[in-house]
Protein backbone atom coordinates (compact mmCIF):
# COMPACT_ATOMS: atom_id res chain seq x y z
CA UNK A 1 0.00 0.00 0.00
CA UNK A 2 1.35 3.26 -0.73
CA UNK A 3 1.81 6.32 2.38
CA UNK A 4 -1.59 7.75 0.94
CA UNK A 5 -3.35 4.62 1.42
CA UNK A 6 -1.91 3.78 5.06
CA UNK A 7 -2.97 7.39 5.99
CA UNK A 8 -6.82 7.15 4.41
CA UNK A 9 -7.26 3.83 6.03
CA UNK A 10 -7.86 4.96 9.17
CA UNK A 11 -10.21 7.51 8.57
CA UNK A 12 -12.76 5.30 7.10
CA UNK A 13 -12.11 1.56 6.43
CA UNK A 14 -10.32 0.76 10.03
CA UNK A 15 -11.50 4.13 11.63
CA UNK A 16 -10.85 3.64 15.47
CA UNK A 17 -13.25 3.37 17.82
CA UNK A 18 -16.13 2.93 15.00
CA UNK A 19 -14.52 -0.06 13.03
CA UNK A 20 -11.48 -0.74 14.47
CA UNK A 21 -13.27 -1.56 18.57
CA UNK A 22 -10.36 -0.87 20.80
CA UNK A 23 -9.88 2.10 23.12
CA UNK A 24 -13.54 2.31 24.33
CA UNK A 25 -12.92 4.17 27.82
CA UNK A 26 -11.64 7.21 26.49
CA UNK A 27 -14.27 7.32 23.85
CA UNK A 28 -16.65 6.79 26.33
CA UNK A 29 -15.53 8.47 29.09
CA UNK A 30 -14.90 12.45 27.77
CA UNK A 31 -17.09 12.51 24.79
CA UNK A 32 -20.07 14.82 26.99
CA UNK A 33 -18.97 18.07 25.17
CA UNK A 34 -17.60 18.52 21.24
CA UNK A 35 -14.28 20.20 22.73
CA UNK A 36 -13.38 17.46 25.20
CA UNK A 37 -13.87 14.96 22.22
CA UNK A 38 -11.82 16.90 20.29
CA UNK A 39 -9.06 17.89 22.91
CA UNK A 40 -8.72 13.87 23.92
CA UNK A 41 -8.11 13.00 20.01
CA UNK A 42 -5.42 15.31 19.55
CA UNK A 43 -3.95 14.47 22.67
CA UNK A 44 -3.87 10.44 21.18
CA UNK A 45 -2.80 11.62 17.88
CA UNK A 46 0.62 13.36 19.47
CA UNK A 47 0.88 10.09 21.35
CA UNK A 48 -0.05 7.49 18.28
CA UNK A 49 2.58 9.67 15.55
CA UNK A 50 5.22 9.80 17.99
CA UNK A 51 5.12 6.34 19.15
CA UNK A 52 4.31 4.98 15.88
CA UNK A 53 7.47 7.08 15.01
CA UNK A 54 10.57 5.88 17.21
CA UNK A 55 8.90 2.27 17.56
CA UNK A 56 9.37 2.21 13.57
CA UNK A 57 12.76 3.60 14.13
CA UNK A 58 14.07 1.07 16.42
CA UNK A 59 12.16 -1.89 15.21
CA UNK A 60 15.48 -3.65 14.15
CA UNK A 61 16.92 -3.22 17.53
CA UNK A 62 14.20 -3.74 20.24
CA UNK A 63 14.68 -7.81 20.77
CA UNK A 64 11.20 -9.51 19.81
CA UNK A 65 10.88 -10.96 23.35
CA UNK A 66 10.61 -7.76 24.91
CA UNK A 67 8.98 -5.88 22.51
CA UNK A 68 5.81 -4.95 24.13
CA UNK A 69 7.42 -4.18 27.40
CA UNK A 70 10.01 -1.64 25.60
CA UNK A 71 6.79 0.08 23.24
CA UNK A 72 4.98 0.58 27.13
CA UNK A 73 7.98 2.31 27.86
CA UNK A 74 7.91 4.38 24.73
CA UNK A 75 4.28 5.32 24.88
CA UNK A 76 4.30 5.92 28.65
CA UNK A 77 7.00 8.55 28.12
CA UNK A 78 4.86 10.40 25.25
CA UNK A 79 1.69 10.09 27.63
CA UNK A 80 3.95 11.89 30.54
CA UNK A 81 5.19 14.72 27.57
CA UNK A 82 1.65 15.51 27.01
CA UNK A 83 0.54 15.25 30.57
CA UNK A 84 2.82 17.86 31.45
CA UNK A 85 2.21 20.23 28.29
CA UNK A 86 -1.87 20.03 29.09
CA UNK A 87 -1.06 20.80 32.71
CA UNK A 88 1.47 24.11 32.00
CA UNK A 89 -0.84 25.23 28.84
CA UNK A 90 -4.43 24.04 28.96
CA UNK A 91 -5.36 23.40 32.68
CA UNK A 92 -8.82 23.48 32.38
CA UNK A 93 -8.88 20.96 29.98
CA UNK A 94 -7.03 18.58 31.86
CA UNK A 95 -9.53 18.84 34.69
CA UNK A 96 -11.84 17.72 32.66
CA UNK A 97 -10.24 14.56 31.00
CA UNK A 98 -8.46 14.01 34.21
CA UNK A 99 -7.07 10.54 34.97
CA UNK A 100 -8.38 9.36 31.24
CA UNK A 101 -4.86 11.12 30.11
CA UNK A 102 -2.30 9.03 32.45
CA UNK A 103 -4.99 5.96 30.95
CA UNK A 104 -3.76 6.85 27.49
CA UNK A 105 -0.92 4.37 28.09
CA UNK A 106 -3.27 1.60 28.09
CA UNK A 107 -5.04 2.86 25.29
CA UNK A 108 -5.12 -0.65 22.81
CA UNK A 109 -4.85 1.14 19.73
CA UNK A 110 -1.63 2.93 20.36
CA UNK A 111 -0.28 -0.44 21.41
CA UNK A 112 -2.08 -2.12 18.76
CA UNK A 113 -0.74 0.30 15.79
CA UNK A 114 2.92 -0.13 17.36
CA UNK A 115 2.32 -3.88 17.55
CA UNK A 116 0.38 -4.83 14.36
CA UNK A 117 2.22 -1.76 12.02
CA UNK A 118 5.18 0.35 13.15
CA UNK A 119 7.17 -2.47 14.39
CA UNK A 120 7.01 -4.19 11.11
CA UNK A 121 6.97 -1.13 8.91
CA UNK A 122 9.09 1.72 7.00
CA UNK A 123 9.73 5.51 9.13
CA UNK A 124 7.05 7.29 6.46
CA UNK A 125 4.30 4.24 6.65
CA UNK A 126 4.28 4.07 10.37
CA UNK A 127 3.57 7.97 10.50
CA UNK A 128 1.01 7.94 7.95
CA UNK A 129 -0.67 5.13 9.79
CA UNK A 130 -0.39 7.11 13.26
CA UNK A 131 -1.90 10.18 11.90
CA UNK A 132 -4.10 8.40 10.02
CA UNK A 133 -5.39 6.37 12.80
CA UNK A 134 -4.93 9.66 15.35
CA UNK A 135 -6.80 11.78 12.59
CA UNK A 136 -9.92 9.34 12.93
CA UNK A 137 -9.81 8.76 16.20
CA UNK A 138 -10.36 12.36 16.60
CA UNK A 139 -13.37 12.72 14.31
CA UNK A 140 -14.82 10.03 15.87
CA UNK A 141 -14.59 11.14 19.79
CA UNK A 142 -15.87 14.54 17.83
CA UNK A 143 -18.59 13.88 16.55
CA UNK A 144 -19.57 10.96 19.06
CA UNK A 145 -19.42 14.11 22.10
CA UNK A 146 -21.13 16.58 19.59
CA UNK A 147 -23.95 14.08 19.19
CA UNK A 148 -24.23 13.67 22.93
CA UNK A 149 -23.65 17.21 23.91
CA UNK A 150 -26.43 17.92 21.38
CA UNK A 151 -29.06 15.63 22.98
CA UNK A 152 -27.89 15.76 26.27
CA UNK A 153 -27.36 19.78 26.78
CA UNK A 154 -28.50 21.48 23.56
CA UNK A 155 -25.71 22.66 22.52
CA UNK A 156 -22.89 21.94 20.02
CA UNK A 157 -19.06 23.37 21.28
CA UNK A 158 -21.01 25.01 24.34
CA UNK A 159 -23.30 27.25 21.56
CA UNK A 160 -26.61 26.82 21.91
CA UNK A 161 -28.06 25.42 18.60
CA UNK A 162 -31.85 23.52 19.78
CA UNK A 163 -35.04 25.90 20.04
CA UNK A 164 -35.81 27.36 22.98
CA UNK A 165 -38.59 24.68 23.84
CA UNK A 166 -36.41 21.86 23.74
CA UNK A 167 -35.58 19.59 26.89
CA UNK A 168 -32.06 17.95 27.08
CA UNK A 169 -31.54 14.26 27.66
CA UNK A 170 -29.34 14.74 30.26
CA UNK A 171 -29.50 11.09 30.35
CA UNK A 172 -27.11 11.20 26.96
CA UNK A 173 -24.06 12.73 29.69
CA UNK A 174 -24.36 10.15 31.91
CA UNK A 175 -22.93 6.67 31.41
CA UNK A 176 -25.85 4.79 29.81
CA UNK A 177 -26.13 7.48 27.25
CA UNK A 178 -22.36 6.95 26.54
CA UNK A 179 -23.17 3.42 25.80
CA UNK A 180 -26.22 3.52 23.90
CA UNK A 181 -25.20 6.25 21.61
CA UNK A 182 -21.97 4.20 20.88
CA UNK A 183 -23.84 1.18 20.28
CA UNK A 184 -26.47 3.02 18.02
CA UNK A 185 -23.37 4.69 16.09
CA UNK A 186 -21.52 1.72 15.40
CA UNK A 187 -25.02 -0.47 14.03
CA UNK A 188 -25.49 2.77 11.68
CA UNK A 189 -22.19 2.84 10.61
CA UNK A 190 -22.81 -1.33 10.51
CA UNK A 191 -26.00 -0.10 7.95
CA UNK A 192 -24.16 2.06 5.68
CA UNK A 193 -21.38 -0.06 4.90
CA UNK A 194 -24.15 -2.89 3.92
CA UNK A 195 -25.37 -0.35 1.89
CA UNK A 196 -22.36 0.52 0.01
CA UNK A 197 -21.67 -3.22 -0.86
CA UNK A 198 -24.91 -2.93 -2.15
CA UNK A 199 -27.10 -5.60 0.24
CA UNK B 1 -15.70 -0.60 60.15
CA UNK B 2 -18.20 1.70 59.09
CA UNK B 3 -16.37 3.47 56.86
CA UNK B 4 -14.98 0.34 55.01
CA UNK B 5 -18.25 -1.45 54.45
CA UNK B 6 -19.31 1.91 52.90
CA UNK B 7 -16.43 2.21 50.91
CA UNK B 8 -16.96 -1.93 49.52
CA UNK B 9 -20.42 -0.70 48.66
CA UNK B 10 -20.09 2.27 46.81
CA UNK B 11 -17.03 0.81 44.74
CA UNK B 12 -19.49 -2.40 43.79
CA UNK B 13 -22.68 -0.84 43.21
CA UNK B 14 -22.34 2.91 43.22
CA UNK B 15 -19.51 3.63 41.40
CA UNK B 16 -18.95 0.63 40.05
CA UNK B 17 -16.02 0.97 37.40
CA UNK B 18 -17.10 -0.07 34.16
CA UNK B 19 -20.90 1.46 34.47
CA UNK B 20 -20.06 4.38 36.65
CA UNK B 21 -16.34 5.10 35.80
CA UNK B 22 -15.73 3.13 32.15
CA UNK B 23 -12.57 1.70 32.88
CA UNK B 24 -12.01 -1.56 31.55
CA UNK B 25 -14.24 -1.20 28.43
CA UNK B 26 -12.47 -3.72 25.89
CA UNK B 27 -12.43 -6.57 27.51
CA UNK B 28 -15.27 -6.40 28.94
CA UNK B 29 -17.36 -6.13 25.32
CA UNK B 30 -14.23 -9.10 24.52
CA UNK B 31 -14.68 -11.25 27.11
CA UNK B 32 -18.59 -11.60 27.54
CA UNK B 33 -19.94 -14.08 24.99
CA UNK B 34 -19.26 -17.80 27.36
CA UNK B 35 -19.71 -17.78 30.64
CA UNK B 36 -16.68 -19.74 31.95
CA UNK B 37 -14.54 -17.31 30.08
CA UNK B 38 -16.02 -14.32 31.93
CA UNK B 39 -15.54 -16.11 35.41
CA UNK B 40 -12.12 -17.24 35.21
CA UNK B 41 -11.34 -13.44 33.41
CA UNK B 42 -13.06 -11.68 36.47
CA UNK B 43 -11.48 -13.57 38.86
CA UNK B 44 -8.05 -12.72 37.22
CA UNK B 45 -9.06 -9.29 37.68
CA UNK B 46 -9.71 -9.18 41.19
CA UNK B 47 -6.44 -11.04 41.74
CA UNK B 48 -4.18 -8.67 39.88
CA UNK B 49 -5.95 -5.64 40.44
CA UNK B 50 -5.72 -6.02 43.93
CA UNK B 51 -1.83 -6.89 43.90
CA UNK B 52 -1.26 -4.32 41.49
CA UNK B 53 -2.75 -1.21 43.72
CA UNK B 54 -1.09 -2.62 46.97
CA UNK B 55 2.34 -2.47 44.83
CA UNK B 56 1.45 0.51 43.06
CA UNK B 57 0.85 2.25 46.55
CA UNK B 58 3.70 1.30 48.05
CA UNK B 59 6.53 2.53 44.90
CA UNK B 60 4.61 5.65 45.37
CA UNK B 61 4.39 6.51 49.10
CA UNK B 62 7.98 4.53 49.48
CA UNK B 63 9.92 5.34 46.17
CA UNK B 64 8.53 8.11 43.94
CA UNK B 65 6.97 11.20 46.90
CA UNK B 66 10.18 10.75 49.50
CA UNK B 67 12.18 11.38 45.65
CA UNK B 68 9.97 13.91 44.74
CA UNK B 69 9.60 12.04 41.13
CA UNK B 70 5.72 12.16 41.23
CA UNK B 71 5.53 13.21 37.42
CA UNK B 72 7.28 9.75 36.75
CA UNK B 73 3.81 8.00 38.51
CA UNK B 74 2.39 6.82 34.66
CA UNK B 75 5.76 5.28 33.90
CA UNK B 76 6.63 3.56 36.68
CA UNK B 77 2.82 2.42 37.33
CA UNK B 78 2.84 1.07 34.12
CA UNK B 79 6.28 -0.69 34.43
CA UNK B 80 4.97 -2.50 37.83
CA UNK B 81 2.09 -3.77 36.80
CA UNK B 82 3.59 -5.06 33.54
CA UNK B 83 6.27 -6.60 35.48
CA UNK B 84 3.83 -7.81 38.24
CA UNK B 85 2.08 -9.50 35.67
CA UNK B 86 4.58 -11.20 34.55
CA UNK B 87 5.84 -12.59 37.51
CA UNK B 88 2.34 -13.70 38.73
CA UNK B 89 2.55 -15.82 35.51
CA UNK B 90 5.66 -17.28 35.85
CA UNK B 91 4.75 -17.68 39.70
CA UNK B 92 1.79 -19.65 38.91
CA UNK B 93 2.84 -21.78 36.61
CA UNK B 94 5.77 -23.32 38.53
CA UNK B 95 4.12 -23.42 41.77
CA UNK B 96 0.14 -23.27 41.50
CA UNK B 97 -0.49 -25.08 37.82
CA UNK B 98 -3.95 -25.87 38.68
CA UNK B 99 -4.36 -21.76 38.94
CA UNK B 100 -2.21 -21.63 36.25
CA UNK B 101 -4.66 -23.21 33.97
CA UNK B 102 -7.81 -21.37 34.89
CA UNK B 103 -6.14 -18.11 34.74
CA UNK B 104 -2.96 -18.31 32.72
CA UNK B 105 -4.06 -16.75 29.37
CA UNK B 106 -6.02 -14.17 31.12
CA UNK B 107 -2.77 -12.59 32.73
CA UNK B 108 -1.18 -11.19 29.70
CA UNK B 109 -4.26 -9.62 28.42
CA UNK B 110 -4.51 -7.82 32.11
CA UNK B 111 -1.97 -5.29 31.53
CA UNK B 112 -3.54 -3.71 29.02
CA UNK B 113 -6.70 -3.39 30.96
CA UNK B 114 -7.23 0.18 31.70
CA UNK B 115 -8.76 -0.96 35.06
CA UNK B 116 -5.70 -1.98 36.98
CA UNK B 117 -3.73 1.20 36.20
CA UNK B 118 -7.41 3.19 36.52
CA UNK B 119 -7.96 1.83 40.16
CA UNK B 120 -3.70 1.98 41.02
CA UNK B 121 -4.26 6.04 40.07
CA UNK B 122 -7.42 6.30 41.44
CA UNK B 123 -6.00 5.38 44.65
CA UNK B 124 -3.72 7.98 44.92
CA UNK B 125 -5.81 10.88 43.69
CA UNK B 126 -8.19 9.60 46.74
CA UNK B 127 -5.62 9.82 48.75
CA UNK B 128 -6.40 6.31 50.58
CA UNK B 129 -4.49 5.64 53.45
CA UNK B 130 -2.90 1.37 52.59
CA UNK B 131 -5.86 -0.47 54.05
CA UNK B 132 -8.46 1.87 52.19
CA UNK B 133 -6.73 1.12 49.08
CA UNK B 134 -7.05 -2.30 49.61
CA UNK B 135 -10.34 -2.55 50.23
CA UNK B 136 -11.39 0.20 47.56
CA UNK B 137 -9.13 -2.20 44.57
CA UNK B 138 -11.18 -5.11 45.89
CA UNK B 139 -14.66 -3.71 45.97
CA UNK B 140 -13.99 -2.34 42.64
CA UNK B 141 -12.46 -5.61 40.79
CA UNK B 142 -15.13 -7.11 42.72
CA UNK B 143 -17.83 -4.97 40.60
CA UNK B 144 -16.18 -5.30 37.57
CA UNK B 145 -16.49 -9.39 37.81
CA UNK B 146 -19.88 -8.90 38.52
CA UNK B 147 -20.68 -6.60 35.85
CA UNK B 148 -18.69 -8.89 33.58
CA UNK B 149 -20.87 -12.07 34.78
CA UNK B 150 -24.17 -10.22 34.35
CA UNK B 151 -23.26 -8.99 31.18
CA UNK B 152 -22.54 -12.42 30.28
CA UNK B 153 -25.50 -13.73 31.29
CA UNK B 154 -27.41 -11.55 28.96
CA UNK B 155 -25.22 -12.09 26.18
CA UNK B 156 -25.78 -15.64 26.10
CA UNK B 157 -29.15 -15.10 25.26
CA UNK B 158 -28.70 -13.59 22.11
CA UNK B 159 -28.03 -16.14 20.27
CA UNK B 160 -32.15 -17.00 20.17
CA UNK B 161 -32.82 -13.98 20.38
CA UNK B 162 -34.13 -11.63 16.96
CA UNK B 163 -31.42 -8.97 16.93
CA UNK B 164 -31.41 -6.49 14.34
CA UNK B 165 -28.99 -7.92 11.80
CA UNK B 166 -27.44 -4.43 11.76
CA UNK B 167 -26.83 -4.20 15.63
CA UNK B 168 -25.26 -7.58 15.90
CA UNK B 169 -22.04 -7.96 17.99
CA UNK B 170 -20.47 -5.31 19.79
CA UNK B 171 -23.30 -3.01 18.96
CA UNK B 172 -25.93 -4.35 20.64
CA UNK B 173 -23.59 -5.38 23.28
CA UNK B 174 -23.18 -1.67 23.97
CA UNK B 175 -26.81 -1.12 23.49
CA UNK B 176 -27.64 -4.04 26.55
CA UNK B 177 -24.26 -1.88 28.55
CA UNK B 178 -26.30 0.84 28.48
CA UNK B 179 -29.29 -0.24 30.34
CA UNK B 180 -27.36 -2.29 32.71
CA UNK B 181 -25.77 1.00 33.28
CA UNK B 182 -29.47 2.93 33.49
CA UNK B 183 -30.20 -0.01 35.89
CA UNK B 184 -27.18 0.65 38.26
CA UNK B 185 -27.81 4.42 38.59
CA UNK B 186 -30.65 2.95 40.55
CA UNK B 187 -27.94 2.59 43.66
CA UNK B 188 -26.94 6.33 43.93
CA UNK B 189 -29.32 7.14 46.42
CA UNK B 190 -27.61 4.39 48.47
CA UNK B 191 -24.45 6.09 49.52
Amino acid sequence: MSISQEFTKGLWKEIPPFRLVLGLCPTLAVTTAGENGLGMGLATTFVLVFSNLLISLLRNVIPNKVRIAAFIVVIASFVVIVELVMQAYVYPLYKVLGIFIPLIVVNCIILGRAEAFASKNKLLASIADGLGMGIGFTISLTVLASVRELIGNGTLFGAHVMWSSFQPFSIMLKPPGAFLCLGLILGFMNFVSARQKGH
Amino acid sequence: MSDYLLLLVSAIFVNNIILARYLGNCPFLGCSTRIDTAIGMAMSVVFVIVMASATTWLVEYCVLVPYELEYLETIAFILVIAALVQLVEMFLQKSIPALYQALGIYLPLITTNCAVLGVAILSIQEEYDFIQTLVFSFASSVGYGMALVVLTGIRERFAVSPIPVHLRGTSIGLITVGLLALAFMGFIGLV
